[in-house]
């Protein structure tokens, strides 16, 4: 028999409706795979297995009495450790909050919690969500569940490698330059990063306000749409958030995208400093062929403003990171230094002590780009070119339903291999930054592998074209057959291995 | 020695009077036990965003209407920047490139004539919470913090730098609290720190165009130490500049104990605010139709009550500027009038005993403690003859000290007024015959003695009659007028 803890969500849910499969029993088949591979995975900050088996309890009660269960109730979702939770520590990976027990939920927290899912434990990630290894976790790093030598990709490594590797059904991300799509890749799962303004980021610790936003990491296409479903949605205390109601993400899956218009911007696979990796490339090239086969039309096409979204990444995401970060002084809540002669010295003790040499590296950046006298030239700059960036989208828009590129430049990089050259870690998020800058949505999904790691397929839609992109992801995933066994085949780590 | 002129602008912040925090449900409410009106908002807690508050808002617009200020479109919420351990998230959201309001104007009037001062940025802004020292705070070794005040909203009106004189600051000062009175954007009540303001003085030879260098005066807590701080502010910079010296461009506190102005060390005045976009508010848009509406929503103002006062009411200006110079009392006297009294009548009573009494007590006018409906009362007591004026002013004593109805008053103290004429007469004889000497002087022409005679009449009747007939019967009697 199959291991429940390999299951897609959608499939545990099949087997819990028909009473095959107990809520319980599932939660123990992942608590069990935590068990054997977490020692060597690392994705986990903190397990919550007394909860989940109450939660896994009061589901199998429901479904003793006879009632409806949702489409995601009892399964069991490995949560990033940025979100807010009620009662439990949240930490964002940082030695400021090792101690920060919130006592509100997020929005998204709550949401999941009202359609059942159980939280099995908090995931690790770059501190305060600042990186694209999960390096820079002040509590070590993640590996990746197909070459434990490697990093799993970040900021939300840990909810990809506990998703990749098996140790959750569902994962919840966050993205704010990235940080969801990329180590889906690295880690061969399915990332979203909707539409800014389309999930609430109340309760979300923030990073960079205007970027920031939550999304699904799962183990298919059907999974993810089910996961926008249970957290998409307007919310009276996020008011950037959209104010209408969000769709049903699984309507579109399963129908034809014969017609599908697709654009394949050349500035996502060569760009000054970076050249996406042959092997790569021939993993999206064989993608769109078979898109191609499937009915869509395919055209080469340049949104030539795209190569500004690096620098200009860096100077608006670490304006608001400095100012974001600035309430981490030890007065109220975080780590706080003690033996300190004044108040400042507490200040300066508490931040230089609680927060790691990457959020310092972006707190300072931040703050000599917003400061007197640099404003215009930087942040001011900075927030033109987002404009011409997202124009470029708007433009591309109009000919193409969806975009398409590699998620990352390359498969997954050895651990250690990037962590004294930030401009390298940097531009390894050259494919997925500018679609922040622009605010739209963009999914990344497995198409394959080049030297036995997986490689992600980017796919790129118009402001709150999430339902195209699910199906056009759907339709590839459906027919390109990428199949969990196949995973299996091609050298994932086991229990065993 | 030169003329000099001085140059006054303020900084006014008026805590607006929303029953809620600017970005949260919490309540507004002052005195309650430290930190209990905090939530994860308010709290800057990780991971909280803000919502505004509708309230805040609209009062914002209305003053900014108010001020004949263009409204921003959009306006935005900014980011600025410092640390302070009362401030929670170590920024404040406030407003500085795109303020609700810019370039307005607010005519003020000095000494009858009106002068025009402009009005360069109206914007909202939430207030920080509080330090608590305790008594011997080297000795205990920390402070603490009380963030029952953080999130409430407060109102900036900058003024440009066209005050040139104590009293036209003093002017302003009044006039300004009185708008946002009659706005209802604030209670400004100055002694609960509702309302404060920061004066940019400085001064130039008179003749010159250029403006002096400016210096800007914070902790001013009353209006008195305003007047205060201008004057000593004035001197000191004459002074400077006589000597050949410099004024530099700096901030200095008012030290009242003192009497003087002292710089803040330039540590505490060097902030590189940093000012960006708040994030997490999204840019407000107004329709002119929205703007319209708000606008012909407006209360009546200052101005056009003491404007009606005079022209509806028929009261002297005099009374008119009193009256209307507190919102309340205005507000007192419209519901009196409404009532049925005689407008003429209120004045006199509110001028006259109400303010008396008032101060007497030290109660502010906001504090008056009887309803038009007793004075109404009280003036048809006295219209309808059932009292006279002496025991009218006791009533009126008395209504204000325990809130009772007049007529309760009248009747628990058996007051009636006598006005029959035989009634009166027997005694108006008892006096006579019992003073010879004043009632043969006022026969003989001398007015003096006819206050006298009246008094005693009064006190005969135990002051119940009623005076005006007592004066026509004496003068009957003894001049046969």
């Amino acid at each position: 028999m199959t291991e429940l803890y390999t299951l897609t969500a959608h499939a545990a849910h099949a087997l819990l409706t028909a009473r095959e499969v107990s809520a319980r029993a599932l939660l123990e088949s992942v608590l069990a795979r935590i068990d054997a591979v977490e020692p060597r995975l690392h994705s986990y900050l903190r397990l919550l297995p007394e909860t989940a088996r109450a939660q896994a309890d009061a589901v199998d009660a429901k479904i003793a009495a006879g009632e409806a269960i949702g489409p995601l109730e009892g399964i069991p979702l490995a949560l990033k450790d940025i979100l807010c939770t009620t009662g439990v520590p949240t930490t964002c990976a940082s030695r400021m909050l090792e101690n920060f027990i919130p006592p509100y939920d997020a929005t998204v927290v709550r949401r999941l919690r009202e359609a059942g899912v159980i939280v099995v434990g908090k995931t690790n990630m770059d501190e305060f969500a600042m990186g694209s290894s999960t390096e820079n976790s002040a509590f070590g790093p993640s590996h990746n569940p197909w070459d434990l030598s490697r990093v799993p990709g970040g900021s939300s490594g840990g909810s990809a490698s506990a998703v990749g590797g098996d140790e959750a059904l569902l994962g919840i991300g966050t993205d704010t330059g990235g940080s969801i799509r990329q180590p889906a890749a690295y880690c061969g799962v399915v990332g979203l990063k909707p539409t800014y303004g389309r999930v609430s980021r109340y309760g979300l610790i923030a990073f960079a306000s205007s970027l920031d936003q939550v999304g699904p990491i799962t183990k298919d296409v059907t999974d993810a749409a089910l996961l926008m479903n249970a957290i998409a949605g307007p919310d009276p205390c996020d008011s950037t958030c959209f104010p209408e109601a969000a769709p049903d993400y699984t309507a579109g899956l399963g129908r034809s995208i014969a017609g599908l218009r697709i654009g394949v911007p050349r500035e996502f696979f060569t760009q000054e400093g970076v050249q996406v990796d042959a092997g790569v490339e021939r993993a999206v090239r064989t993608a769109l062929d078979l898109y191609a086969k499937l009915g869509a039309e395919i055209e080469e096409c340049s949104l030539p403003n795209v190569r500004f979204s690096l620098p200009t990444y860096y100077i608006i995401a670490p304006a608001e990171a400095s100012s974001n970060l600035a309430r981490y002084d030890g007065v109220e809540f975080g780590y706080r230094q003690t033996g300190t002669k004044d108040i400042i010295g507490m200040m300066t003790a508490s931040r230089d002590r609680g927060f790691g040499m990457e959020v310092k590296r972006r707190i300072m950046l931040g703050t000599y780009v917003l400061s007197s006298g640099y404003y215009d030239a930087y942040y001011l700059k900075a927030s033109q070119v987002r404009t011409l960036i997202r124009q470029d989208f708007e433009r591309a828009f109009e000919r193409y339903d969806v975009l398409v590129s590699p998620t990352a430049p390359s498969v997954a990089f050895p651990l250690g291999a990037k962590v004294d050259d930030p401009m390298q870690m940097y531009l390894n998020d050259i494919c997925t930054i500018p679609i922040n800058m622009a605010g739209i949505p963009a999914l990344s999904l497995p198409c394959g592998y080049d030297r036995g790691l997986p490689v992600g397929l980017q796919l790129m839609g118009a402001h709150w074209a999430e339902p195209a992109l699910l199906q056009a992801a759907y339709a590839y995933e459906q027919a390109a057959g990428w199949t969990r066994t196949a995973v299996d085949e091609a050298g994932r780590v086991t229990a065993a291995g | 020695m030169a003329d000099y002129e001085l140059i006054v602008g303020f900084e006014v912040h008026a805590e607006l009077a929303t029953a809620t925090k600017i970005f949260c449900g919490c309540s507004t409410e002052p005195g309650a036990p430290a930190n209990t009106h905090t939530c994860p908002v308010c709290l800057g807690l990780p991971g909280v965003l803000p919502v505004l508050n509708g309230a805040a808002l609209e009062h914002a617009v209305r003053v900014a209407l108010a001020c004949h200020c263009g409204i921003s479109s959009p306006s935005i919420f900014e980011r600025k920047n410092y640390y302070y351990p009362d401030l929670p998230k170590n920024y404040q959201v406030s407003q500085k490139r795109a303020p609700f309001g810019v370039d307005g104007w607010f005519d003020l009037e000095v000494d009858g004539t009106v002068k025009r001062i402009s009005i360069v940025d109206i914007h909202l802004e939430e207030d920080a919470g509080k330090l608590v020292h305790p008594e011997e705070r080297s000795a205990a070794g920390y402070s603490l913090v009380d963030f029952n005040r953080a999130g409430v909203p407060l109102l900036e009106v900058v003024s440009g730098p066209d005050l040139r004189s104590v009293a036209e600051a003093e002017a302003y000062m009044t006039a300004m609290r009185r708008l946002l009175q009659y706005l209802g954007a604030s209670d400004a009540r100055m002694e609960l720190g509702q309302i404060r303001f920061e004066a940019n003085i400085s001064v130039r030879p008179v003749g010159t165009e250029t403006l002096g260098k400016r210096v800007e005066i914070k902790n001013l807590n009353s209006f008195r130490t305003v007047t205060r701080a201008i004057e000593y502010e004035m001197a000191r910079q004459i002074d400077l500049y006589e000597r050949g010296g410099a004024v530099a461009q700096e901030t200095r506190l008012w030290d009242d104990a003192r009497g003087e102005t002292q710089a803040m060390r330039s540590k505490e005045e060097s902030h590189d605010y940093r000012y960006f976009p708040e994030p997490d508010l999204v840019p407000m848009v107004f329709t002119d139709a929205y703007l319209a509406d708000l606008a012909a929503k407006l209360p009546e103002l200052p101005a056009a009550r003491r404007t009606r006062f005079i022209e509806a009411f028929g009261l002297p200006e005099y009374d008119a500027a009193i009256l209307t110079g507190e919102k309340t009392i205005a507000d007192f006297v419209d519901a009196a009038v409404a009532l049925g009294a005689n407008p003429k009548t209120v004045s006199n009573w509110i001028m006259g005993e109400a303010l008396r009494l008032l101060n007497e007590k030290g109660l502010a006018p906001d504090a008056l403690p009887i309803t038009p409906r007793a004075l109404a009362d009280l003036i048809a007591l006295v219209d309808d003859g059932k009292i006279n004026a002496n025991q009218a002013k006791q009533v009126f004593a008395e209504m204000f000290d325990s809130g009772a109805a007049p007529e309760e008053i009248v009747k628990a103290r058996g007051f009636a007024q006598i006005s029959d004429v035989s009634a009166l007469a027997a005694i108006v004889d008892a006096v006579v015959a019992a003073n010879p000497d004043a009632a043969a002087k006022y026969t003989a022409g001398d007015d003096k003695p006819l206050g006298f005679l009246v008094g005693q009449v009064m006190k005969q009747s135990r002051g119940q009659a009623n005076a005006p007939v007592v004066n026509a019967l004496i003068r009957k009697k003894l001049r046969g007028e």
